[in-house]
């Protein structure tokens, strides 16, 4: 496939999703602004750190002033997921060295949704990283708008962080969704919620994701151990 | 307001640590692959990270102004009734916000 081709298919590729992800980005630049930054400061979380979810977690973490190692911490165990896609993203297409440092670098939620199917393992790797290059733009772009233009909108319209909220409950009925048959993993889910959110709420995310995945790691070793059925 | 200083090296430290974990899994792909609780956990992780996510967003819920947890209620189950019934991630995120928005910053503004 020639260049232009790749390029065109990967817009066409990364519209939909991008509809979805420049709004959010405003959300975020506003919320940067709201909480009493420059706007320049959305511009650069969305291009150094890129990693959608985590960023509005960090505008919390940051107005609070929490130290260095909640933040690594908290990025650690909201991005561990992250560990995961390389299972499946094809990154042995793209060739070049930087091609490979960007395309892991922007390996987000969105470009591994739209790579984590089979026609995608022989995209060419311009094509893969051209798709990840734009998602990229329609991220910093809505957030730069949304910091810049976060002044002018007033005080009063509240609210906008339900985005976030939003966002995660579309994703946990499609992740659910997908796996129909593996209802135990999102019960466990919301009961170590349920039990960090009695115990220790101020260390939510951590504390919460630790347990789900001990208990994961749990359950998967007593349905191993037990002896498998005829 | 936090300083530059500050915010410069929390950049950098997500930055890392979200970089790091993206890029590791290529540098031990073949080891990886050949775990089956490796691939366990790549297959049932997201959907509970996922539920974990919107929980915590919603933790502060149950302290709500009973005005306020309507509200909340209300858009969430728009957003999940939405998504259920069209399926479309976009159409369900922005309707679900801009109803928490425009009731959040009309209906409870004082």
């Amino acid at each position: 496939m020639k260049a232009p081709s790749s390029l065109l298919a990967a817009l066409k590729d990364s519209l939909p999703v991008g509809l979805g992800l420049a709004p959010l980005g405003v959300a975020l630049g506003v919320l940067v602004v709201q909480a009493g930054l420059h706007w320049w400061w959305a511009t650069v979380f969305t291009t150094v750190i890129y990693a959608g979810s985590f960023e509005f977690l960090l505008i919390g973490l940051i107005s609070a002033f929490a130290p260095l190692a909640t933040i690594a911490a908290t990025a650690l165990l909201v991005n561990v997921r992250h560990l995961f896609y390389g299972l499946s993203f094809p990154l042995h297409r793209v060739h070049s060295r930087r091609g490979k440092l960007y395309s892991t670098f922007a390996l987000t939620d969105e470009a591994y949704a739209l790579t984590a199917n089979r026609q995608a393992q022989a995209w060419p790797g311009r094509r893969i990283v051209a798709l990840q290059m734009f998602l990229h733009l329609y991220w910093v772009g809505g957030a730069t708008l949304g910091g810049t233009l976060g002044a002018l909108i007033p005080e009063r319209v509240a609210g906008l962080d339900f985005a976030l909220t939003a966002l995660f409950v579309v994703l946990a009925i499609e992740a659910i969704r997908a796996r129909r048959h593996d209802l135990p993993t999102p019960l466990l889910a919301l009961l170590a919620a349920l039990a960090t959110y009695l115990s220790l709420p101020n260390q939510f995310l951590p504390v919460a994701l630790t347990l789900f995945t001990t208990a994961l790691l749990v359950r998967r070793f007593l349905t191993t151990r037990r002896p498998t059925r005829a | 307001m936090p300083d530059a200083p500050y915010l410069l090296a929390a950049v950098v430290t997500s930055a890392a640590v979200a970089w790091g974990l993206r890029a590791l899994p290529f540098a031990v792909l073949d080891r990886l692959r050949a775990s089956p609780t490796v691939t366990y956990l790549a297959a049932a992780m997201p959907a509970g990270i996922m539920i974990t996510l919107a929980a915590y967003c919603l933790r502060d819920v149950p302290h709500q102004r009973p005005d306020r947890l309507i509200v909340t209620l209300l858009a969430v189950g728009i957003t999940v009734g939405l998504h259920l019934w069209r399926r479309s991630a976009l159409l369900s995120i922005l309707v679900g916000t801009a109803t928490y928005v425009t009731l959040v910053s009309t209906l409870l503004a004082n």
